[in-house]
């Protein structure tokens, strides 16, 4: 919850569209789940905003790359589902293949020798 | 997808806040069992949240399609405004409806009648040929075709086309049967391959055949579907049954199906039993070249084409003139498309009034656009407070265009109901007109009428848009009563819009003024006899029946004499055809006296056969020696009176009593008793020689009764026609009708289009006149404060209201110069509407001057005289 460190919690621009994707291949997810997932697997650097996370969602969905259900939370609420699509797996596939070339060009850029490895420096 | 979602932003948010109340439950549990009190648990949890609306407001911006969303404020904002100033809308939206549902009404004629293919397969490759009446005017260049030329036609040319003949001007009587009245009905002779010409097979039955078109066939008929349905009830076992026409039976062989119409510019369209032409017509018919008896249709096959095609006839038509060298043999063909023979007649005048709903809707639109160009006018403060405070150029243009939209919309809507109406009218009072069933408010209709109502949006929106300087904001701020530039600028283009309107009304004016008098003039015509009270109605003795002449005389003579005692009756005739009611024969006719005339220049004469009683009981002058007697009849009946003309052309400058004329055709010959008045057989035609013998004799089968009465000659229709039932219940009577209404019914397309163009005229002279006074009294209104300064110093009021008036009056009079040379353009375009009108008429442009110099001043006046009445103190103090 580093409020403060703003330039570390921004996202790149279409990464949290990606990052919700990816975090829905293993299961099924509602929002709470996925803001989590995505910042604990950050260990904490990624902020989801909230104010993005649910446009994106419905977004995804309008696409057709997820589709959602309603559901029992955890705690027995309410809750939307969100589930990977056959289009968005393969939307995914695509999407991570840019960014490890994107995050490898930005490597060579910098002088790194590290081939691929994801990431904000 | 997008659309969907757009209509479905309200759920999106229900979901949301579903989601969020989701979210914050699961934070809050997780951060208690972090061992958060609950009340921390639920801030922190908010806290991270952040504020649920703005993720409302981000999801539901997503969910907008921002054009859409601008559109509709736009459109409520401009239905609120309108809805401010009931009164201009309704004038604005009526106007719109004038001229949208003209304008809509009149293409749905057009379409319908002159442009939708005829009902036939592939009916392009349909053409109808004719012989070419070279020294002709126009429509008469098209002479009906000879059997002869067609058989010869039809050999020479089966490789480019497949021909077939018709002759459409038939009838029958239907005898009484199963309880129905005897009838007389229109019918058709057409050569076999008729139907298959045309792309038509029968719904019941079957077609004739090569078989049934011959002299020696059995009597065959088809009947057309409306024909089947009302005197056979539909009888599904129709075919195979014998029908008994004339007297005669006929097998009837087939039905043809409901969608068939046919017509021409030599009618048919009234045709309800078609019979195989070779079986019907007399040998000599069928072979002569000199008698013009029959139309000729022609579906050319793939590859030729219609010059080719009359190219190829041409030579043979030539020919055929070489071997025959008679007046009546024509030496070339001419053809047109089917269509167009079919519609020849009314092109023109459909083309008229079609420009003349264009004028109106032009005017309509200027109308609206001075209108709106008035309201930003008075709305030019606001606008300006709304472009300072940055309200885009775009935006306004929008917001004007949406307006005017909403007008022409409603309008349109309007319009539409408007020409719905016009064309159920139009309908019922044009029946004579070919096509005028194929009218119908379609698709295409539909698309024309949104296209004319975005054009007249964007037309009055963008001139109103246009005419607001929107760039000079401080201009429009600082403009205070005091100073008036921008308001100027504004009347100007209002003027511009006022020069034209009044330009385009005269033209409507002059059309009107033009169709109007020519149709005066038409109706004005004398047709040789008193027209009020005169009642006619023809039957025609079935031959079977009535065979030999004597019974022909003795049945005319007995009905006659009944009709005469039937009380009421003033006077009765019969005779062939009485004036003003068709053509119906003529005949060359040779002075028997005088050395023989080449075949070309023998003289053509009318020809009637009429009772003696005819010419009192019509009213025809007797104007030298006498009528025929009752006894100069059968044997006897070769004695003839001849019109005046006929007098004049045959026997030039001498005394034609005691004379006798030959008939080229039978040989005949006849003395001439007396001489009459002229009489008109159509009353849009110039007077032709008529001859007259007696119908007693003469092979007179048909004939019409005339009867005469001082008043209501209609209410004499019924015992007439039992009189009648009494001596023969099988002849059917037809035609019953008044002189007058036989002579409207030719005067009709000039009526019709004379009335439509002046009450469109009307339309456009008003709108003319409320768009002078509301430019003049805008002006005035803008200047109140120069007319009391002008009053104050000294200013007679006379000056002041002639200035006025001469300022209001330049535009109309601009526009008058305008429309009066666009007219002498324009009239000729219409000169084939007009009788005896020149296309340039002056007494028809010079009422058309005053009339609209009246009306500009009556407009002007008002708002002139008001200004020179304001009392200068209340004037000054306006400010």
């Amino acid at each position: 919850m580093g409020k403060k460190a703003q330039s570390d919690g921004e996202m790149l621009k279409g990464t949290l569209d990606m990052m919700v994707l990816r975090t829905l291949v293993t299961g099924d997810a509602h929002g709470h789940t996925i803001a989590k997932v995505i910042e604990r697997s950050s260990e904490d650097v990624l902020e989801v905003e909230q104010g993005s996370l649910y446009p994106a969602l419905h977004r995804l969905e309008d696409r057709g790359w997820v589709s959602s259900y309603w559901g029992a939370s955890e705690n027995n609420r309410k809750a939307k589902f969100y589930r990977l699509t056959p289009a968005g797996k393969k939307q995914l596939v695509r999407e991570t293949n840019r960014w490890r070339q994107m995050a490898r060009a930005i490597a060579l850029v910098m002088g790194e020798k590290v081939p691929v490895k994801g990431g904000t420096e | 997808m997008n659309l969907r979602r757009f209509f479905h932003r309200w759920r999106a948010d229900a979901e949301l806040l579903q989601e969020i109340d989701t979210y914050l439950t699961e934070e809050i549990a997780e951060n208690m069992a972090r061992g958060m009190s609950p009340e921390e648990a639920r801030r922190q949890a908010h806290l991270k949240f952040g504020n649920p609306q703005r993720v409302r407001e981000s999801l539901w911006q997503q969910n907008t399609i921002t054009t859409i969303d601008t559109l509709w404020r736009e459109l409520k904002y401009a239905v609120r405004t309108l809805a401010r100033t009931p009164g201009f809308a309704a004038i604005a939206i009526l106007v719109m409806a004038l001229g949208i549902g003209g304008n809509v009404a009149l293409f749905t004629v057009v379409r319908s009648v002159l442009l939708k293919p005829l009902p036939y397969r592939d009916a392009d490759r349909l053409f109808a040929l004719y012989e070419h009446n070279a020294n002709s005017p126009d429509s008469y260049s098209f002479l009906p075709v000879d059997a002869g030329s067609f058989w010869e036609w039809q050999r020479a040319t089966q490789s480019t086309a497949e021909m077939a003949m018709l002759s459409p001007w038939q009838d029958y009587s239907v005898s009484a049967d199963g309880g129905k009245l005897p009838e007389k009905i229109s019918a058709g002779w057409c050569s076999w391959n008729f139907f298959p010409t045309l792309g038509i097979t029968p719904a019941l039955g079957r077609s004739f055949t090569s078989d049934d078109d011959r002299p020696q066939a059995m009597e065959t008929a088809v009947l057309t579907y409306s024909f089947w349905k009302r005197r056979y009830s539909g009888d599904p076992e129709i075919v195979g049954k014998i029908i008994f026409l004339d007297a005669r039976p006929y097998t009837v062989v087939g039905v043809l199906p409901a969608s068939f119409t046919f017509s021409s510019a030599f009618g048919g369209s009234k045709i309800q039993v078609w019979t195989p032409v070779q079986r019907e017509a007399p040998h000599a018919l069928l072979t002569t070249y000199e008698d013009h008896e029959f139309l000729v249709l022609a579906r050319l096959r793939k590859g030729a084409t219609l010059p080719r095609l009359v190219d190829q006839l041409n030579a043979i038509q030539a020919q055929i003139q070489a071997t025959h060298p008679d007046p009546a043999v024509k030496g070339a063909v001419i053809g047109r498309t089917m269509l167009d023979d079919v519609v020849y007649s009314y092109k023109t005048s459909l083309y008229a009034l079609l420009a003349a709903t264009g004028c109106v809707l032009l005017i309509a639109c200027m109308n609206v656009a001075g209108l709106l160009v008035a309201r930003s006018a008075a709305r030019s403060k606001d606008l300006a407070i709304r472009a300072a405070l940055g309200g885009s150029r775009l935006r306004l243009l929008r917001e004007r265009l949406v307006e005017s939209l909403i007008l022409s919309a409603a309008g349109g809507a309007l319009g539409l109901l408007l020409a719905w109406i016009a064309l159920g009218w139009l309908v019922h009072v044009r029946g004579d007109m070919n096509r005028v069933e194929a009218i119908h408010i379609d698709g295409t209709v539909a698309a024309f009428t949104v296209g004319v109502i975005a054009l007249c949006a964007l037309f009055s929106g963008l001139v109103s848009a246009l005419s607001s300087n929107g760039t000079h904001v401080m201009v429009a701020l600082q403009e205070s009563s005091r100073s008036h530039s921008g308001g100027t600028a504004r009347a100007r283009l209002r003027k511009v819009l006022l020069v034209l309107e009044v330009g385009l009304t005269v033209v409507l004016l002059v059309g009107a003024g033009l169709l109007l008098k020519s149709y005066q003039r038409l109706r004005s015509t004398d047709i040789g006899v008193p027209e009020e009270n005169v009642l006619t109605m023809r039957f025609s003795l079935p031959e079977v029946r009535y065979k030999e002449p004597v019974q022909q005389v003795a049945f005319f003579e007995q009905l006659i004499g009944l009709v005469r005692a039937v009380p009421g009756v003033q006077a009765a005739g019969l005779v062939s055809t009485p004036p003003g009611e068709g053509w119906n024969g003529d005949r060359m006719m040779q002075v028997v006296e005088h050395p023989p005339l080449p075949k070309r220049e023998v003289p053509d004469v009318m020809v009637r056969g009429a009772e003696p009683g005819y010419f009192s009981a019509i009213q025809i002058p007797l104007l030298r020696g006498r009528i025929f007697t009752l006894d100069e009849r059968l044997q006897r009946a070769n004695v003839a009176v001849i019109s005046r003309s006929a007098a004049q052309i045959l026997f030039p400058g001498e005394d034609p009593i005691g004379r006798h004329l030959r008939s080229e055709e039978g040989g005949d010959v006849h003395e001439v008793v007396g001489i009459v008045g002229d009489t008109r057989w159509d009353v849009a035609q110039p007077i032709r020689p008529t001859l007259y013998w007696p119908i007693y004799g003469n092979h007179g089968t048909a004939a019409t009764i005339v009867i005469r009465s001082t008043h209501d000659v209609e209410s004499l229709a019924s015992p007439v026609q039992r009189v009648i039932s009494q001596l023969d219940p099988d002849l059917p009577v037809s035609d019953v009708t008044t002189l007058r209404e036989a002579i409207g019914k030719s005067t009709i397309d000039s009526e019709f289009s004379s009335i439509v163009v002046v009450a469109f005229s009307v339309i456009a002279l008003a709108l003319a006149a409320a768009g002078l006074y509301g430019v003049l009294a805008y002006l005035i209104t803008q200047r109140t404060n120069e007319i009391g300064v002008r009053i104050a110093l000294g200013a007679q009021r006379e000056q002041l209201l002639r200035l006025m008036l001469v300022d209001g009056l330049k535009p109309a009079l601009f526009g008058l110069a305008l429309g009066l040379m666009a007219s002498a353009g324009t009239a000729r375009l219409i000169r084939s509407m007009l009788y005896e009108t020149r296309p340039l008429d002056p007494a028809v442009f010079c009422s058309v001057v005053v009339a609209l110099l009246l009306v500009a001043m009556l407009a002007c006046i008002v708002p002139a005289w008001r200004a020179s009445r304001l009392d200068p103190a209340q004037a000054l103090r306006s400010e």
